[in-house]
């Protein structure tokens, strides 16, 4: 296991690199520099040097990946220069956020997603099955900003059950009630596109396992359906269903740029889509690189879980 | 088992609810007394006044620190602020300013004139010890001043190179606040996380994509603010904004979109609108194509209907642009000036006169950016405008950076007109940078469609020399009808910044500069 797990490190390494090649060169590419988006419509070519001289931005395009890429081997991700700070500092507490945000939603997809698909597979073409179809039909359906926006309408400025936006109330207690009641709204909507794909993916794996010998049997030797459906044959179903899940934590790391925008969540979704809008090249690349490191760990994680599941997968 | 499952959904129940109830307790908490909570459309970049440029950082620091001048309230003219006297020279190359006396920082240092020499040498000056504290993107409003010296403590004085009449104007511009020289040499680079001024609240906390709160300074020199604090919180999104807004959470918004100002009416909220130095036009490529000829840049002015784009696109959140100056710039501003009519038939006769009907323009738009208002709504509507009169009007689309990337360096080759926008504090900056011949892109300027009238560049030099402000308003309006008769430009809008306010704030207005000042605002 141990040699597995060694494994997979090293090939993550050329993955990484290659991301840090990509979005390195994405942010060279693109239209409109870091001093242009500083100093807007004040950008005259003679002001635009000078302050490219002074962001270091004048030197070669290769000579200026390889000073990047050795201080980020001994973990110098540089200064933003739109926030003013070190890039890992707002990375880290950032992500901290997301990582709240995603992780939330990605428990509530998982175990919404599952049960409901194993409902429906237990109860196949009944009312529950049906009603679970269209709702989950429904949920994949609805774009998550606009769902987000009249969330916040009716429950936060209608009903005024939940803050509108934001991680933390402005005054008062940092506590853990006043932190779910800003999570709620953020990590519903979140979690209802997931939920969604998880729980059509859990209906057709559990429809599979539930049609073969062992399940017969089980019924055969009288244990009792609920158990057969809950310990004998979801078991077996994890084993397809927790891929899926792997790729769904992506997803919802990926939705979270919406939510985190529409909801004000100080996380590194909305980090960077602010990034990119000032060309703060720093900052972009040093928070994709540790997303996509962060991901690239979680799959390897996902691909541990299976192989513990399932011993047929060699390891 | 029917128990037991009576019992889960029970638990169930109890459980949801009890979220509900912990969030519902939270949310209505109600904001404090004296406690202003004014919602931003962005985190800060910085909270030093020499290395931002975004209004956005500017309406936290007018409230943190102070300039030798500042504007009156209410107007763009310069009184006194850390100075209480000044004296020019003759020749216009000498300001010499009296400091007021026992000004603290908030971090207990004195005000003083070497306080003053240090904030501008650490800008300008390449070998100043703090000059590392850096980027300065707009040091270059003071690029004219040659030294400062020291004539003893409670005494300044700038040499310029030139004279150069919008200095005092400048110094009252954000990029003028005074520092705190120890704090720099405490903090470095991250003085911007720990300002220290003299202005009418201290800086207390922080909190990065949150909030950054000041609280009053009961010293301070002009009377101690009636707020005790005021937080500042980043709402990137309009729609979340105003969301905030209508449930409580925000005391005070900036920046309201035009479609969401319908939802303030009533007696919950009040509305607030300033016209500020902003003018919004489209250059016209005045070198090559149709608007070479002055007669069809004139019938540009009178096809297009600012009316109905002021009215229905900015749903009146703008003002129509007469010339190339704000009326906010009262002083030097032409009153006599008359916006070109809505006169579709007079385009129409122009272009018959010059030959040019059915012309194919190219037209650069932006998606969004600085004071551009709502661009893509607006350049639809000028596009339909200049079709009804006969023009073939193609339109390129592009993400803001690109957009100056594309404009900047002149529309030659690729455009025959492009959306812009400028916010100045001078009435000199906007004419200086982008009328004169001097000011075509090749020689660093902003005159992207290659304007150039000897008239207007004489005139311009000229008020930018004199110290007189009479003077230089004579100036000023002189330019002005010329240019507007010219037509460089389509004069297009002057824009209305706007605000919104709960029923518990009181005695809050907007300041013609865009910035906001709150020492006399209440909240009850």
């Amino acid at each position: 296991m141990a040699g597995y797990i060694l494994k997979r490190l090293v090939s993550a390494i050329p993955v990484l690199v290659g991301i840090s090649i990509i979005v390195f060169l994405i942010m060279a590419m693109i239209p409109g520099d870091p001093a242009m988006a500083i100093l807007g419509s004040y950008a005259t070519p003679e002001n635009v040097e000078k302050l490219n001289r002074d962001l270091g931005l004048d030197k070669p395009l290769v000579q200026r990946y390889f000073i990047w890429l050795g201080n980020l081997l001994v973990g110098d991700f540089g200064r933003s220069f739109s926030l003013n700070r070190a890039v890992l500092h707002e990375v880290l507490e950032r992500f901290n956020a997301t990582l709240v945000l995603a992780g939330t939603s990605f428990v509530i997809c998982s175990v919404l997603g599952v049960a409901a698909g194993t409902v429906s597979a237990a109860r196949q073409f009944g009312l529950a099955d049906k009603a679970i179809t269209f709702a989950v039909l429904l949920g994949i359906s609805i774009p998550s900003f606009f769902l987000g926006m009249m969330m916040i309408l009716v429950f936060a400025v209608n009903l005024r059950w939940f803050p509108v936006s934001g991680m933390w109330p402005i005054y008062g207690a940092r506590d853990l009630p006043s932190l779910v009641s800003h999570l709620t709204l953020p990590a519903m909507v979140l979690a209802l596109v997931a939920t969604g794909v998880i729980a059509r993916l859990s209906r057709s794996a559990m429809l599979e396992v539930l049609r073969q010998d062992f399940i017969r049997t089980a019924r055969a030797k009288g244990v009792h359906e609920r158990s057969v459906i809950w310990r004998h044959a979801l078991r077996a179903a994890m084993v397809s269903i927790i891929p899926v899940l792997g790729v769904q934590a992506g997803f919802v790391l990926s939705g979270a740029v919406y939510v985190e925008i529409v909801f004000q969540w100080p996380g590194v979704g909305r980090m960077l889509v602010d990034a990119i809008l000032k060309r703060d090249i720093l900052l972009v690349q040093g928070g994709v690189v540790f997303v996509a490191a962060c991901y690239v760990l979680f799959n390897l994680l996902v691909d541990v879980a299976q192989s513990l599941l399932d011993p047929r997968i060699k390891t | 088992m029917k128990h037991s499952e009576m019992t889960r959904r029970t638990l169930l129940a109890v459980t949801t609810a009890a979220a509900l109830g912990l969030g519902a307790a939270a949310a209505q908490a109600q904001s404090p007394e004296n406690v202003l909570i004014v919602g931003q459309i962005a985190e800060p970049k910085a909270l030093d006044p020499a290395a931002v440029t975004a209004v956005n950082d500017f309406r936290i620091l007018m409230n943190v620190f102070d300039g030798l001048v500042r504007y009156k309230d209410g107007t763009l003219e310069v009184e006194q602020a850390l100075a209480t006297d000044w004296t020019i020279s003759d020749d216009g190359t000498v300001y010499t300013f009296a400091l007021r006396n026992g000004v603290k920082f908030h971090d207990g240092s004195d005000f003083n004139a070497e306080a003053v020499k240090f904030n501008f040498d650490r800008m300008l000056d390449e070998n100043h010890p703090y000059h590392d504290t850096g980027p300065f993107p707009l040091a270059f409003f003071f690029s004219a001043v040659n030294s400062v010296e020291v004539i003893d403590p409670m005494t300044v004085q700038f040499t310029l190179n030139a004279p150069y009449a919008p200095f005092l104007s400048n110094l009252a511009y954000p990029t003028g606040l005074i520092v705190s020289p120890a704090s720099v040499e405490t903090h470095g680079s991250d003085v911007g996380r720990n300002p220290s001024g003299t202005g009418a609240f201290t800086f207390v906390e922080w909190r990065s994509n949150e909030a950054v709160v000041i609280e009053a300074n009961p010293d301070y020199w002009d009377g101690a603010p009636e707020l005790q604090a005021v937080v500042f919180r980043p709402i990137t999104d309009a729609n979340t904004r105003t969301a905030e807004m209508l449930a409580g959470g925000i005391d005070l918004m900036v920046e309201v979109p035009p479609v969401s100002l319908s939802e303030f009416q009533g007696d919950a909220f009040k509305i607030h609108e300033q016209a500020g130095p902003h003018v919004w036009f489209l250059i016209l490529n005045a070198k090559e194509g149709p608007f070479a000829d002055v007669r069809i840049r004139q019938a540009a002015n009178y096809a297009i209907n600012k009316e109905a784009i002021v009215n229905d696109v900015l749903e009146g959140t703008a003002a129509v642009a007469a010339g190339p100056t704000p009326p906010a710039f009262a002083w030097a501003y032409n009153e006599s000036l008359e916006p070109y009519p809505y006169d579709p038939d007079k385009a129409r006769s122009l272009i018959a006169e010059a030959g040019s009907e059915g012309a194919e323009l190219t037209f650069f738009v932006t998606e969004g950016g600085s004071g551009m208002l709502d661009p893509v709504a607006m350049g639809t509507a000028i596009q339909a405008d200049l079709e009804a009169v006969g023009f073939e009007v193609a339109i390129e689309t592009y993400e803001w950076n690109t957009f100056l990337g594309e404009v900047n360096p002149g529309l030659e080759g690729k455009a025959d007109m492009a959306e812009m926008a400028w916010m100045t504090n001078d009435p000199d900056t906007l004419p200086f940078l982008a009328l004169r011949t001097e000011a075509w892109p090749d020689k660093g300027g902003f005159n992207s469609g290659y304007y150039s009238n000897p008239e207007v560049d004489k005139l311009l030099e000229a008020a930018r020399v004199s110290t007189d402000q009479s003077e230089r308003a004579r100036l000023y309006q002189e330019m002005q009808t010329i240019v507007h008769e010219d037509a460089p430009w389509v004069f297009v809008a002057n824009w209305k910044q706007n605000a919104v306010t709960s029923d518990r704030v009181g005695n809050f207005s907007l300041q013609p500069s865009f910035f906001l000042l709150l020492d006399e605002v209440t909240k009850n």
